[in-house]
């Protein structure tokens, strides 16, 4: 039982040290996002803001066009958001085509083949689903 | 080229929007994926233009075009949820295999500080980005595995399985810290090793029928994945575009929850219901259900002026969907009205049953949603329910006991005769006993909803 309890105290003391230690390490970073924000040239600065604005109107978008999609068209939905999703292929081919380290080129290749799978897949999985959808003939 | 870049990149965000605009309505529908396909062509060939080594990214392009399009022209409609599942995956993967190129190359993205470190910014925006690949990498997989059936439906719990989730959530988020301080490799793959295993944890507690909240969630996560990589590599469209899908799942969960009356939260805890559990020990007193022959309901429905059928993922079990309309075509050369109602959260995934009726040819402008046509259930002669349970128990509305209480339900039982299609008298995902079975009104018709439904075919000619 008291061994029980030593280990508990042991345990309980060794993880006060580790919370100490993280204190100290953000501390460190929040030196290091002090040092950044007075440094760093005013276009690094801007593009976070640009982004988050972009961001955030997207979302708007987004929210306001989606809400007037039908009900009956939720999967076609979800199909073509995902073949839009993959546009991240933007990031990949950057990669792919200009990366100066040999792994990131190889990521690189690896996330186009895996974006290309769902720009056609999801398109063409939309367009079939979509062309099922007919109206009553007269 | 490089100052057109950002102009070529607006045109095919607007694009994309008109895209998702375009769903608004199944004729304009079409259109909306030319606007799509457009807009994607339109980014891949100015993105091509600023690199300047072209095979390895053809290459990567063919295969991976190929792949995809051979499995889209092949899947068969009633595999669309665990399809969709499937591609989710692979977003995730490759926001995980972007992040990670960027992280080794920092340089090609203009992610560096003057002194050769990557800013902590994109250092901050990296990590998110890549646990929410990773997250949506492998629970795409564990939902692909349990839509598929590869994967047993049912939800895994185990002690404390929360807190754990939550111990390894916060974990995460100081190894997120911890990179931010030492732009150390190990971590980086940490981080991804965690959040691959977070995104197993997290999706097998759910049973299979909170499917269609989960494959919403993840077509989310898939865009905030994107987007995350655009904050990182300072893209724009990527934002855009990750902002727009983002939303996009996010509106189909909050649609999906509110349909089964549930939380978001309670969902994603997950627990609640397997695929074929025993009937619940409810007491139905004295009652007997009235079993009917394929031959009765041929002829109720021959007789009747009005015919709304009910369908459910049991229809899609059982690829119903084409003898089903074989059926309406009968009963509307007999100069009876047929309508299809359809409950939101019917099937596996957002809208399944919608598809699943267009592939067998029913026209949509014969289906409708819950709200529009609930009052009409009252004016039918008859309800026919194949594949559908829970979205149609009366329990809903008027057993505050039930689990499902509050849940909006499709008013069957207003309709002067239920058919009620089902394998067996068993209870539904939830585990709740359906007192519609035991109605006075309610015909069962006891088999498969494929076979019973031909049989039905048969006894009208």
């Amino acid at each position: 039982m008291s061994d029980d309890k030593m280990s508990l105290v042991d345990y309980a003391a060794e993880l006060a040290n580790k919370a100490k230690e993280l204190a100290e390490q953000a501390e460190e970073v929040a030196i290091q996002v002090g040092n950044a924000a007075s440094t760093s040239s005013a276009v690094d600065h801007s593009f976070f803001m640009n982004g988050l604005t972009i961001f955030v109107l997207a979302c708007f978008v987004g929210y306001y066009v989606v809400w007037r999609v039908t009900p009956a068209l939720h999967s076609p939905l979800m199909g073509i958001t995902n073949a839009l999703s993959s546009v991240i292929i933007v990031g990949a081919l950057l990669a792919a085509g200009l990366a100066e380290s040999g792994f990131s080129v190889f990521m690189g290749f690896l996330a186009v083949v895996l974006a290309s799978v769902n720009i056609f897949g999801g398109f063409i999985v939309t367009r079939r689903m979509l062309h099922m959808f007919k109206k009553k003939e007269k | 080229m490089e100052s057109l870049a950002p102009i070529a990149y607006l045109v095919s965000s607007v694009c994309f929007i008109m895209a998702l605009r375009g769903l608004s309505h199944p004729e304009s529908a079409r259109s909306g994926v030319v606007y799509g396909i457009s807009g994607m062509t339109i980014a891949i060939i100015t993105t091509l233009l600023l690199v300047n080594s072209w095979f390895l990214i053809i290459v990567g392009i063919i295969i991976g075009g190929s792949i995809g399009a051979y499995i889209a022209n092949k899947i068969e409609m009633t595999a669309l949820p665990q399809l969709v599942a499937a591609f989710h995956s692979l977003v995730g993967l490759a926001a995980v295999f972007v992040a990670a190129a960027a992280f080794y190359s920092p340089a090609t993205y203009g992610i560096l500080t003057p002194e050769n470190d990557i800013k902590l910014i994109s250092l901050i925006e990296m990590s998110l980005g890549v646990a929410i690949g990773a997250i949506t990498f492998t629970g795409s997989i564990i939902a692909w595995g349990k839509l598929q059936g590869t994967i047993s439906g049912k939800p895994v719990n185990f002690p404390h399985q929360h807190k754990l989730n939550a111990a390894l959530g916060i974990l995460l988020l100081v190894l997120v810290f911890i990179l931010c301080g030492t732009q150390s490799f190990t971590v980086f793959w940490l981080i991804v090793a965690l959040a691959l295993l977070i995104g197993v944890l997290i999706i097998i507690p759910i049973g299979g029928a909170d499917m269609p909240v989960i494959v919403s969630m993840l077509n989310s996560y898939s865009g905030w994945a994107a987007a995350g990589i655009g904050f990182t590599l300072e893209n724009p469209l990527l934002i855009i575009v990750g902002a727009l899908v983002g939303s996009s799942g996010a509106i189909l969960s909050y649609i999906m929850c509110k349909a089964m009356n549930r939380s978001f939260l309670s969902v994603v805890l997950g627990g609640f219901g397997g695929e074929d559990n025993a009937i619940a020990g409810v007491d139905n007193g004295n009652k007997q259900a009235k079993i009917g022959s394929a031959e009765d309901a041929g002829f109720i429905m021959k007789n009747a002026s009005k015919v709304i059928i009910v369908p459910g993922y049991g229809m899609a079990v059982a690829q119903a969907q084409h003898v089903l309309k074989e059926m309406a075509d009968i009963l509307k050369a007999e100069g009876v009205e047929v309508k299809y109602a359809i409950h939101p959260v019917a099937g596996r995934m957002p809208g399944h049953m919608n598809v699943l009726l267009a592939e067998a040819q029913v026209p949509y402008d014969e289906v409708f949603e819950l709200e529009d046509i609930n009052r009409e259930f009252a004016q039918a002669d008859v309800a026919y329910v194949i594949g559908a349970n829970d979205t149609t128990n009366p329990a809903a509305k008027n057993d505050p006991s039930s689990p499902i209480y509050g849940m909006p339900v499709l008013d069957v039982e207003k309709a002067k005769t239920v058919l009620f299609v089902k394998r067996s008298m068993g209870s539904g995902y939830a585990g709740i006993d359906n007192p519609l079975f035991f109605a006075d009104n309610t015909m069962m018709l006891l088999g498969d909803a494929k076979k019973m439904t031909e049989e039905i075919v048969k006894a009208m000619d």
